[in-house]
């Protein structure tokens, strides 16, 4: 099976600080690859030169190939604005715009770029899809801060994937979350995957079990292994990925 | 460790200490207010915004012509002043990091400083002089310039204060970085952006002495932007140094006027501004 | 130096763990051995000793599966940790099946020693032997955690069961020789096979060695091939 995305030989650095070593990876389409790894790793660095984000910070560099169904993002000619609307992302602390309603927020991503069309269908397929639509269906015109942080969260998914995106990023999205609305979020990222190629950066263990069909170990900016969840998490290959997921270091 | 009748006690003291403080500082602005009112009320009548000025003696006369002045000039300087403080504000905080930046940031921190009488001579020097007259025109670039500055640093705190997520989310989205800057950051500033306008606008409204020699003024009602132009604050000036006593009144009726619809702007801005952004459409 | 557990506490179960399963087995090993000289040398009263120390054996198993689910559940262990515990699950059924067969064994050592003395089986202290030394095999090849000593011991199953057919055989013509020797030459049998299953057991333990250590499942190596095919 050709892969959604396939990254080759990535180098990132912050100024003179070389913060991702040579990392090379396939991401199966409509699957849920979950990145893990101790703080400073380099696995929200990494998630970030899939969608160009990385380059935005003053100072960051990048040097690689990131193919996205077989095109280098990083090619000449590739407008990186429009291939945020392909590669979506959503971050860990939910962000919804403030001055905006909930109908608005979910539109943003298109009326902000000129959509012509009825958005009121669209909003409310992707806030079924992000399993929030029942909860806010009369009250899309309240503004976005009168949801909790669980839903706040949610409206972000649905805000994203308005867009229609092919692959969602996601940068410990339940992190700030509590128990339940983790759960939910868990479970969206179930449903999600039989349409979207999915990838999670996690600092929980756990979760990552629970949610990825393929796990990543990234330790000092390398990635030191990658395989199926089951496999890392019962007989990992390289002694680092064993230490770090048996708690021996972290 | 203090013991507990002590702490409460002084906790008592500051706090009684502190509403004193704020009585005493609201006293002068009760005051202003109370004089203002009180003095101009009196010659407050219907007529009195749509007239133009009376002779000495005579009874009636307004400061229409001076209302039409002053919301003409400001409204130009507005037009200029408006995008280049609020643009050059936004440009300082989004890529105002390199040398240019912070010699633009140099320049408005010297502007903002400078007295406004010296502007005015600078908008004498640029505008009257080469036009050979006075007009609106140069009175609105005086206050233009007034605005600048001080609106350009605002707008820049305000701008950085928008959370560096929002600005991602809306990268992330693909939405371009100026459309970013403008529709998405600049929105979330907008409550203290206009904030800042208001005051801008409030001060350009009640400045005096760059009008003196730029607009001048002028008895009579004026609509063209290149003749002397009357205003509230040079009116108000006129009226009070005079040696007659109903144009004193006229003074403190005049400027319970300006008063009056510089309160007006603000709640009426502020009022649409909240319809604007609070849960409605864009 | 290998790596430890960030958590002490949890390094500290962890090592606990282990010891439980060296102690339990250690019992296991010393009971088959007495259970077959109580047979050797007449013991009633060693046979009596062997039945009593079970308890302990059976004690023991309820503490190590009250110790492992109390891990799965409060640890979520993972690699090499999940593939210990669950081991650990496994070995303490053989264990406890061994510690039983020691047992049963024991009661046939009683039946023996009322009644007069069958020729001198040297073949079953051999099998008695060989089974004793698979387990204290498998045990070591679960303590230094190597597999290749695993691997030997599931090797010489084949060698334990010859001996058994050996045995069973020459018990088999003794019967037929001389029917009053069949009550007799039966409980001695029926102690053999205790012995064969002993062996049998030890493999399981070898086999879950393998797989702690490797992480791959080696069991039913025939079935699996079938499946292959």
């Amino acid at each position: 099976m050709t892969p959604k995305m396939r990254v080759e030989g990535l180098q990132a650095w912050f100024h003179d600080r070389h913060v991702l070593r040579d990392v090379s990876i396939d991401v199966a389409p409509l699957s849920v690859l979950a990145v893990i790894g101790p703080s400073g790793c380099g696995k929200s660095t990494f998630l970030r030169c899939l969608n160009r984000m990385h380059e935005l910070v003053p100072g960051a560099r990048s040097q690689g190939r990131v193919d996205l169904d077989g095109e280098n993002l990083y090619g000449r000619g590739v407008d990186p604005v429009r291939l945020r609307r392909r590669v979506g992302m959503v971050f860990q602390r939910p962000n919804p715009f403030p001055t905006m309603s909930i109908k608005d927020n979910v539109a943003a991503g298109l009326s902000l770029n000129g959509w012509e069309g009825d958005l009121d269908e669209i909003v409310e397929r992707c806030l079924v899809q992000a399993a929030l639509w029942d909860e806010v269906k009369d009250r899309l015109r309240h503004s976005a801060l009168s949801l909790s942080g669980g839903q706040q969260q949610r409206l972000c998914i649905a805000r994203a994937l308005a867009v229609e995106p092919e692959v969602l990023l996601m940068d410990e999205p339940a992190s700030a979350l509590d128990p339940i609305a983790t759960a939910k979020i868990e479970e969206l990222m179930h449903e999600l995957k039989e349409r979207y190629t999915i990838v999670i950066v996690t600092h929980n263990m756990q979760q990552a079990a629970r949610v990825s069909d393929t796990t990543a170990f990234f330790y000092m900016g390398e990635l030191v292994e990658a395989g199926a969840t089951e496999t890392i998490f019962t007989n990992p290959r390289e002694q680092r990925t064993e230490d770090y997921v048996t708690g021996k270091f972290g | 460790m203090r013991s507990l009748p002590l702490r409460r006690a002084v906790d008592a003291l500051v706090t009684i200490a502190c509403g004193a403080m704020v009585l005493l500082a609201l006293v002068p602005l009760g005051s202003l207010l109370w004089l203002v009112v009180s003095k101009g009320a009196p010659g407050l009548s219907l007529s009195f915004f749509g007239a133009l000025p009376a002779p000495v003696g005579e009874p009636g006369g307004g400061v229409g012509n001076a209302i039409l002045g002053t919301a003409t000039m400001v409204g130009l300087a507005c037009l200029v002043g408006l995008p280049v403080g609020i643009g050059a504000g936004v440009f300082l905080a989004e890529k105002g990091d390199g040398p240019f930046g912070r010699a633009v940031r140099f320049t408005a921190e010297v502007f903002s400083g400078i007295p406004s009488i010296v502007i005015g001579i600078v908008a004498y020097g640029l505008v009257v002089l080469p036009m050979r007259r006075f007009s609106a025109l140069a009175g609105a670039l005086a206050l233009a310039l007034l605005m600048i500055p001080t609106l350009a640093r605002t707008t820049e705190e305000l701008v950085r204060l928008v959370p560096g997520t929002l600005r991602e989310a809306s990268l992330a989205l693909g939405i371009a970085q100026w459309k970013t800057s403008l529709r998405v950051v600049l929105r979330t500033a907008a409550g203290g952006i206009l904030t800042a306008a208001l005051l801008a606008i409030a001060r350009a409204a009640g400045e005096t002495a760059p009008l003196l020699f730029t607009a001048l003024n002028n008895q009579y009602w004026n609509f063209r932007p290149d003749q002397p132009t009357a205003s509230l604050t040079v009116q108000i000036f006129n009226y009070a140094i005079s040696p007659y006593e109903d144009w004193h009144q006229k003074a403190w009726t005049a400027a319970l006027v300006l008063l009056l619809l510089v309160g007006v702007l603000n709640v009426g801005a502020r009022l649409a501004l909240r319809r604007s952004t609070a849960g409605g459409r864009a | 130096m290998p790596a430890t557990h960030t958590d002490k506490t949890y390094e500290q179960e962890l090592k606990d763990l282990r010891d439980k399963l060296l102690a339990m087995g250690g019992k296991v090993e010393a009971a088959i051995a007495s259970s077959v000289r109580a047979i050797t040398e007449r013991n009633s009263e060693l046979a009596e000793r062997v039945k009593a120390s079970d308890v302990e054996v059976n004690r023991l198993e309820v503490d190590i599966d009250g110790a492992c689910r109390r891990l799965l559940a409060l640890r979520q262990p993972a690699a090499s940790d999940l593939r210990f515990i669950t081991t650990a699950l496994k070995i303490v059924t053989d264990l406890e099946r061994m510690g039983d067969l020691a047992v049963n064994i024991a009661e046939r050592a009683m039946d023996l020693a009322q009644a007069p003395p069958l020729r001198p089986f040297h073949d079953l202290s051999s099998l008695a032997d060989l089974s004793e030394a698979q387990l204290k095999k498998a045990l070591d090849a679960f303590v230094e955690r190597d597999p290749v000593k695993a691997e030997e011991v599931m090797k010489g199953d084949d060698l334990l069961d010859a001996l058994y057919l050996k045995i069973f055989n020459e018990l088999l013509q003794l019967m037929m020789e001389d029917s009053r020797a069949i009550r007799r030459a039966t409980a001695m049998m029926f102690a053999a096979k205790h012995l064969e299953r002993f062996g049998d057991h030890a493999i399981n333990v070898a086999e879950m060695v393998v797989y702690m250590v490797r992480g791959t499942d080696v069991r039913h190596p025939r079935s699996r091939l079938v499946e292959e095919k």
